[in-house]
């Protein structure tokens, strides 16, 4: 059935999980971790080339095969749209004309925090070019239904800061552009535990973007299995749809006849 | 010839040197990566015709690991 899987720019993912393929030990470790999570979308960056490397050095393709992941090639670094574009066309000759990608375009070191000026205009431009945008962006409904109304395929909101682990700080604005979109929401960064993860699927994110959460953890296999389950529980919990919140009033799930007295 | 790569200052007894040609002598052994040539991107289908000289710059770029 394909009304439960995930339709980005006209592919059908069983995986409503998409993860990072940086800050893992070694490559071992991150072809084992995403292998766990079930991810189909795998992003990575765009870096020079070390010139006169050692020639049995292995590289990410050797562990993430292509054929078998869908790659997001991102931006991340870029705080400018021109070095976002530029970065992404680099991105489509490597990867053999491949489209897809992911636009960040920060706007301070230190926050990492999104630069939606030049996002939105980087995307206008990337969208011309014929790219398949998912972008990262503040939590911020208006800038999130602009850049749908762009032409972007995914819009990718903060849960809270790039590598920061501190989980959903504000569903409701997740809420708000979730209710408006009429492209998938893809919760991305910021994310720290399963429980987040379940939240926002809970919330009806159509999916969750990370990457630190399970990199960063003492058993980063163990927890790329746990997001796994959570973002299945999340979705599931989020289709049955939750019971009404009743404050400060019980309601006994034994029947209240035939006590002993 | 002198040429930037990636950076880097890299020095050819050559006047001129293909691209295809200066690939083999950097030893890349990365099995895909995308050039940028003076700003322009070239496609694998013309290394051998680019012909690289004195002050290009280029950028060779692969996939990492990223978030």
């Amino acid at each position: 059935m394909e009304s439960n899987k995930l339709l980005i720019a006209g592919k059908y993912y069983v995986s409503r999980l998409l993860v990072g393929t940086g800050k893992y030990k070694d490559f071992e470790e991150t072809q084992k971790a995403i292998g766990e999570s079930g991810a189909e979308i795998v992003t990575v960056a765009i870096r020079r080339t070390n010139i006169g490397q050692d020639a049995k050095q292995k590289s990410l393709l050797d562990f993430i095969p292509k054929e078998k992941y869908t790659y997001l090639p991102n931006t991340a670094g870029c705080y400018s749209k021109d070095e976002a574009i530029r970065t992404l066309r680099l991105a489509r000759e490597l990867l053999d004309g491949h489209n897809l990608v992911k636009l960040e375009v920060l706007g301070d070191p230190n926050t990492l925090y999104p630069n939606v000026v030049e996002t939105i205009e980087a995307a206008k431009t990337l969208i011309k070019e014929g790219f398949d945008v998912m972008v990262y962006t503040s939590d911020d409904p208006i800038i999130a239904k602009q850049l749908e109304d762009i032409g972007c395929c995914a819009i990718m909101p903060l849960a809270s800061l790039i590598g920061s682990g501190m989980g959903i700080l504000n569903p409701h604005n997740l809420e708000i552009i979730i209710d408006n979109a009429k492209v998938p929401i893809i919760v991305d960064a910021g994310v720290g535990t399963a429980s987040d993860a379940v939240i926002a699927m809970e919330l009806g994110c159509d999916g969750v973007l990370m990457n630190t959460a399970i990199a960063a953890a003492n058993d980063p296999v163990l927890m790329a299995q746990a997001m796994k389950k959570a973002i299945e529980s999340g979705r599931d919990a989020f289709l049955a749809g939750r019971m009404e919140k009743k404050f400060y009033q019980a309601t006994p799930s034994s029947p209240t006849s035939g006590l002993i007295k | 010839m002198k040429i930037h790569v990636n950076g880097l200052q890299k020095y050819f007894e050559v006047e001129q040197i293909s691209l295809s040609k200066l690939i083999e002598e950097l030893a890349l052994t990365e099995k895909k990566f995308a050039i940028e040539y003076n700003g322009e991107i070239i496609s694998k289908g013309n290394f051998t015709q680019t012909l690289i000289k004195d002050g290009d710059k280029l950028e060779i770029v692969v996939a990492v690991g990223g978030g």
